[in-house]
């Protein structure tokens, strides 16, 4: 054991880690508003909308992170047409193709959270809304939207938790993100062990304040007392 | 009694030189699969390349049974420090900071690295000389840099992991340029010719040999490097308490080229004598 590395690489993981911070951050923003529109797309009673909106769910949950994002990178990159297009100005960044590929796919789980949070929602509270004379948009967003939102929240962690360690897949399009610069470091010094063991407890210290931000928004939106 | 001990000790010792024997006579060697011509795959995903041709030479010249075993680049020397196979082969040129974890046997093949853009580039037709070596940079070497700063200046130029280029790179013998790394040289060709790379700097066997494979308008440019940052020759890497197995690769490799077996397997592969 290499205590020595250890401790002269934590700086430098500690400050890649503002990139996975930054990854994780942007893709989620853009993820929770897919999300949203996928959820009440699929709560739509029209069959195509419906249809469309649970092909996209099931097609980004149904393949690994991985190989999107490398089809988003690598894939798109060899279309020599779109190239030529405004597209290639975001599509040329790995920093952009990245926060593409994260933010559909969590997109995807974030629908299917919010559609089935959306759904267990008693249908007698929504009537009592209707008999108080209070129109279909304000018992949308007073009384669906929230009571959704505290269905949603202890998936929602965990989905924010996994999306966190999905951006490690970001070094794989070149991005120097907290696994990027552990490998960057282990390829001067060839000792894995060591700076993966920092970097795995920076990502462990990461989910644990996720995991206790949820747990305190959970309890700030129970409904008891 | 006594000769229920004597058999259970020659049978232990029996054992004990067995498995000597079986230990020192197997070994596996890692490769990349990844790095044509030095070493790569072919349709089937069988290994092929001038390096699998030479290991299977030398393994015949030790007297050794041997199994190619493929392994990712940038995990290459600690798979080899861990044992998870006993020699590298894979295009690795010997260098100091790679010395610091491993030994390498004597040299058996040198390349050399060189820059490559796409056709139509403003980096093409660099002013520079034909091959700089860096070892010792004379004037014109010293020269050659200079010209290369301007020009890469601000330019994202592309190279796979933990090389020898991505070193030279980081060096800032050409300045600040923009790095890109990736896991395999595949992955630099293709950011290459999407134009997300200005420019990228590897083996110049690597990019010609992708030019004539793909088809796509790759051209060499500015000055072939040599020594310093890039090392001298490409050897067998080897643990460093490993000393007999690094004797035999030694003996083996002056063997094989004294038959002149490198040569002929280099110009198979290279197209050209590159062996050492």
């Amino acid at each position: 054991m290499d205590i020595e590395l250890m401790i002269s690489s934590f700086p430098k993981l500690l400050s890649a880690t503002i990139i996975t911070l930054k990854l994780l951050s942007v893709s989620l923003i853009f993820g929770l508003f897919i999300g949203l529109i996928f959820a009440i797309l699929r709560l739509n009673k029209n069959i195509f909308i419906n249809k469309f909106a649970y092909g996209y769910s099931y097609l980004f949950r149904g393949t690994p992170l991985l190989v999107q994002i490398f089809i988003i990178y690598f894939g798109l990159g060899q279309i020599e047409y779109l190239r030529s297009t405004f597209l290639w100005v975001v599509l040329k960044e790995p920093y952009w193709c990245a926060i593409i590929a994260f933010a559909l796919n969590t997109g995807a789980y974030t629908s299917e959270i919010l559609r089935s949070a959306f759904q267990t929602i008693k249908p007698g509270i929504i009537e009592a809304g209707k008999s108080l004379g209070i129109s279909n948009k304000i018992i949308f967003y007073k009384i669906q939207i929230p009571i959704a939102i505290r269905q949603s929240l202890p998936a929602y962690g965990n989905e924010i938790i996994l999306m966190m360690k999905g951006t490690s897949l970001a070094s794989t399009v070149t991005l120097m993100d907290l696994t990027g610069v552990a490998k960057y470091i282990i390829s001067t010094t060839f000792k894995p062990i060591e700076v993966f063991i920092v970097a795995g407890g920076i990502y462990l210290f990461m989910t644990f304040i996720i995991h206790n931000l949820i747990k305190l928004l959970e309890r700030k939106y129970s409904f008891s007392e | 009694m006594n000769i229920l001990k004597k058999t259970i000790f020659s049978v232990l010792a029996s054992l004990l030189i067995i498995g000597n024997v079986y230990a020192s006579d197997k070994i596996k060697i890692g490769t990349e699969g990844a790095y044509p011509p030095w070493n790569s795959k072919d349709a089937s995903g069988k290994l092929i390349g001038f390096e699998v041709e030479l290991a299977w030479t030398l393994c015949r010249y030790m007297g050794k049974q041997c199994t190619i075993v493929e392994q990712d680049w940038d995990g290459m020397i600690p798979a080899l420090i861990m044992r998870k196979f006993d020699a590298i082969m894979a295009g690795m040129s010997i260098t100091a900071e790679r010395q610091k974890a491993i030994s390498f046997s004597q040299g058996y093949a040198d390349e050399v690295a060189s820059l490559a853009v796409m056709k139509g580039s403003s980096l093409e037709g660099l002013d520079t000389p034909a091959g700089i070596n860096l070892t010792k940079p004379d004037g014109a070497a010293k020269k050659a840099l200079k010209t290369l700063t301007a020009a890469l200046a601000g330019k994202t130029v592309c190279v796979q992991t933990a090389t020898i280029h991505q070193n030279f790179l980081d060096s800032g013998d050409v300045g600040k340029v923009n790095v890109r790394t990736y896991k395999t040289q595949d992955e630099v060709n293709l950011d290459l010719a999407s134009g997300r790379c200005d420019a990228a700097l590897a083996a110049a066997v690597a990019f010609s040999d992708y030019a004539e494979k793909s088809g796509k308008p790759v051209v060499l440019t500015g000055p072939t490097f040599s020594g310093g940052a890039f090392g001298n020759g490409v050897g067998v890497g080897i643990r460093k308490d490993d000393t007999e197995l690094l004797k035999s690769f030694n003996s083996a490799i002056n063997q094989a080229r004294k038959n002149g077996d490198i040569s002929r397997i280099a110009t198979k592969w290279f197209g050209f004598d590159a062996s050492m």
